[in-house]
C-alpha cells in the first residue's frame, strides 16, 4: 500500500434547501474546514479542480470564479463533471496530477446550488437527463430509471417495499444526529411507507432531495502530507467505469455495473477484499440505491442486499456500517458537492473525529459516489 | 423529417436515424443491423463502432417481447404535466434486442407482471405527434 497521495483536509458546508449565499460563498464555507488545522496556506495550493454539474449553474465556467475568490490565481484551474460523482472524479483527476509529479497540492471543490433555478427550470433540466433522442421524449426520470432497478431487484429476489424503507429509517436515525444535514427528522417505517408514490414502486422518502452546498477535498504529495496533516489519510483505493446513457442498453437491471466493476478496481488496487472495509459511504440517492450498492460493492451476495438492512448489519456497531452520517436520503444532494461531502465522512471516521456517530477504531473506509442512473462509477478506498 | 414529433416532447430533430420516424408513419417499428458486419442496434444506429462501418440495413422489430422491468411515474417532467400518470417499461425481444418505451395505457397497473408478453407498434398521439407503445401480446 502506496504512501504516495493523501487527503490533507475535507470538509463541507451545511447542505440546505435555499442556502441564501452566493456560489463562492457556500464554496468558501467548505473551503474553510478543510484548510482549517493544517499547516499550510493558499500559497502552497498549486492548482484546483471545481466539480459540478453545469446544467445547474448559472455562472458559466465557474472553475475561475471560485480559483479568483479563494485567492488562487495564477495558480491553474480545472473543471471535471460526471453530474452526481463529479466530486469524487475530481478527487480521481488530483491523485493522477499529483502522482505524474505535475502538481504537489491541489484543492477539490464541489458544489451546487439548485436553488437558483425556478422549479420550472428544474423539471425542464430534469426531462434533458435520459438519452434526448430515444428516451427522453417517454419522460424518462432519475427516480423512474432506479423505480426500473428496484422493479427488476424485487422480481428476482423478492425485495420488498418495507426493506427499502428499512434503509430510510437508518439513514434518518443519523441524519438527525448530523448538524449538516438538510433533514434532520427521524422517520419510522409507518412514515416511509405511507409517503406519496413518485414513480411506483419508489415513495417519496424513499428519494433523497436536491439542495444547496458544497465540499472540499485537499490532496497533497506523501511526503507535503505527513509534514502538514496530523493523520494524512491515504488515498489506496481508485476504482471508476461508465455504463449506457440508455437504459434500453443496460445488461443487468439487478445491479449497477459501473459500480461493480469500480468497486472491483479499487479492491484491486488497495490489496483489500470487501470484509476489510471497516466504515463505508454508499450513493443513495434512493433507498434501492443502497441495497444494490451493498451487493455490488460485496458487503452481500447478490439478492442478500435487505437482509443486511433487515439483520441492522449496516449500522453504526453493525458488520459494515454505512451512511452513518444519513446519507444523500438525510443530508441532501448537492450534486456537484455530494462525493467531496462522502469523502469528508470517511475522513471524520478514519481519524476517529465523526462525534455523532462513530465506528469504533476505523481503519479503512470505502466511498462509492454514482453519477446518474449509473451511468458514472466512482469507487474511493482510503486508509488512516 | 426528423424526430421533432417524436414522443410526447421532442429536444432535437437532425440525425442519419431520422427513417426510423417515417417508418413510423408507415406503421413499422424497425431498428438497425450493420451492413458490413451484421452488428444489430436498438437504438438504431447507422455507424458501427465495432467495424467502423457507415451504412446499416432497417429490419422490423416484431415477434415475442418480454416484460423485463417497469415503473409508473406520477411526476412528469416539463412537458409530461398532463401525461402522468404513465408506464415505462424494458423490453427484450426474441433475438435479444432489448429495448425501451412506453406501456400501452390499456394496461392497468395492476395487471402488468414482470415477464408477460407483449408486442410493439406505432401510435399516434395528439398535435400529431407520432411514437411507439408496447400492448398486450
Ligand atoms: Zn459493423
Amino acid at each position: 500500500m502506496d504512501e504516495d497521495v493523501a487527503i490533507i483536509g475535507a470538509g463541507q458546508s451545511v447542505f440546505a434547501r435555499k442556502c441564501g449565499v452566493s456560489v463562492r460563498e457556500l464554496c468558501f464555507q467548505a473551503y474553510k474546514e478543510a484548510m482549517e488545522g493544517l499547516d499550510i496556506t493558499k500559497d502552497d495550493i498549486d492548482a484546483s479542480i471545481t466539480c459540478s454539474a453545469p446544467e445547474y449553474d448559472k455562472q458559466r465556467t465557474p472553475s475561475g470564479l471560485i480559483s479568483e475568490y479563494l485567492e488562487l490565481t495564477p495558480k491553474p484551474a480545472f473543471y471535471v463533471e460526471s453530474v452526481c460523482s463529479s466530486s469524487s472524479t475530481g478527487v480521481r483527476i488530483a491523485w493522477s496530477l499529483i502522482k505524474s509529479g505535475l502538481h504537489k497540492v491541489i484543492a477539490v471543490i464541489g458544489f451546487q446550488k439548485m436553488s437558483e433555478l425556478t422549479s420550472r427550470e428544474a423539471a425542464e433540466r430534469m426531462g434533458r437527463g435520459g438519452d434526448i433522442i430515444w428516451e427522453s421524449p417517454f419522460g424518462v426520470t432519475m427516480p423512474a430509471g432506479y423505480a426500473m432497478y428496484t422493479r427488476a431487484h424485487m422480481a428476482k429476489y423478492g425485495t420488498t417495499e418495507e426493506q427499502l424503507a428499512r434503509v430510510r429509517v437508518k439513514n434518518s436515525s443519523y441524519g438527525a444526529r448530523n448538524p449538516k444535514a438538510n433533514y434532520r427528522k427521524e422517520l419510522s417505517l409507518d412514515d416511509v411507507m405511507n409517503s406519496n408514490v413518485i414513480t411506483s414502486p419508489l415513495k417519496m422518502f424513499d428519494c433523497c432531495a436536491n439542495c444547496d452546498g458544497s465540499s472540499t477535498v485537499i490532496v497533497a504529495r506523501g511526503d507535503i502530507a505527513k509534514r502538514v496533516s496530523k493523520t494524512p489519510i491515504w488515498i489506496i483505493g481508485l476504482g471508476a467505469a461508465t455504463d449506457t446513457m440508455t437504459m434500453s442498453g443496460r445488461k443487468s437491471l439487478t445491479g449497477l455495473e459501473c459500480s461493480q466493476e469500480a468497486g472491483k478496481q479499487a479492491y484491486e488496487m488497495a490489496g483489500l477484499k470487501p470484509e476489510d472495509i471497516d466504515v463505508a459511504e454508499v450513493h443513495d440517492c434512493f433507498t434501492v440505491s443502497e441495497i444494490l450498492a451493498y451487493e455490488d460493492l460485496g458487503f452481500a451476495k447478490p439478492g442478500e442486499g435487505p437482509g443486511l438492512i433487515d439483520d441492522k448489519e449496516t449500522y453504526v456497531d453493525g458488520r459494515i456500517p454505512v451512511n452513518v452520517d444519513g446519507g444523500l436520503l438525510s443530508k441532501g444532494h448537492p450534486i456537484g458537492a455530494t462525493g467531496g461531502s462522502q469523502i469528508r465522512t470517511i475522513v471524520r471516521q478514519l481519524r476517529g473525529e465523526a462525534t455523532e456517530a462513530q465506528v469504533k477504531g476505523a481503519e479503512v473506509g470505502l466511498v462509492h459516489n454514482v453519477g446518474g442512473v449509473g451511468q458514472y462509477g466512482n469507487v474511493t478506498i482510503l486508509r488512516r | 423529417m426528423g424526430f421533432e414529433n417524436f414522443g410526447t416532447v421532442s429536444f432535437t430533430a437532425e440525425a442519419k436515424v431520422a427513417d426510423f420516424v417515417t417508418y413510423l408513419e408507415q406503421g413499422k417499428v424497425m431498428t438497425t443491423r450493420c451492413k458490413n458486419c451484421g452488428a444489430k442496434y436498438f437504438p438504431p444506429q447507422m455507424d458501427c463502432p465495432r467495424c467502423l462501418g457507415t451504412e446499416a440495413e432497417w429490419f422490423e422489430l416484431k415477434g415475442g417481447a418480454k416484460l423485463i422491468t417497469y415503473t409508473t411515474v406520477q411526476y412528469g417532467p416539463s412537458g409530461f404535466e398532463d401525461d402522468a400518470p404513465y408506464t415505462l417499461v424494458i423490453v427484450d425481444f426474441a433475438d435479444g434486442l432489448r429495448t425501451f418505451g412506453r406501456l400501452s395505457r390499456d394496461i392497468k397497473e395492476s395487471d402488468i407482471k414482470i415477464g408477460m408478453e407483449l408486442k410493439v407498434a406505432p401510435v399516434k398521439q395528439a398535435n400529431d405527434r407520432i411514437s411507439y407503445e408496447f400492448q398486450k401480446a
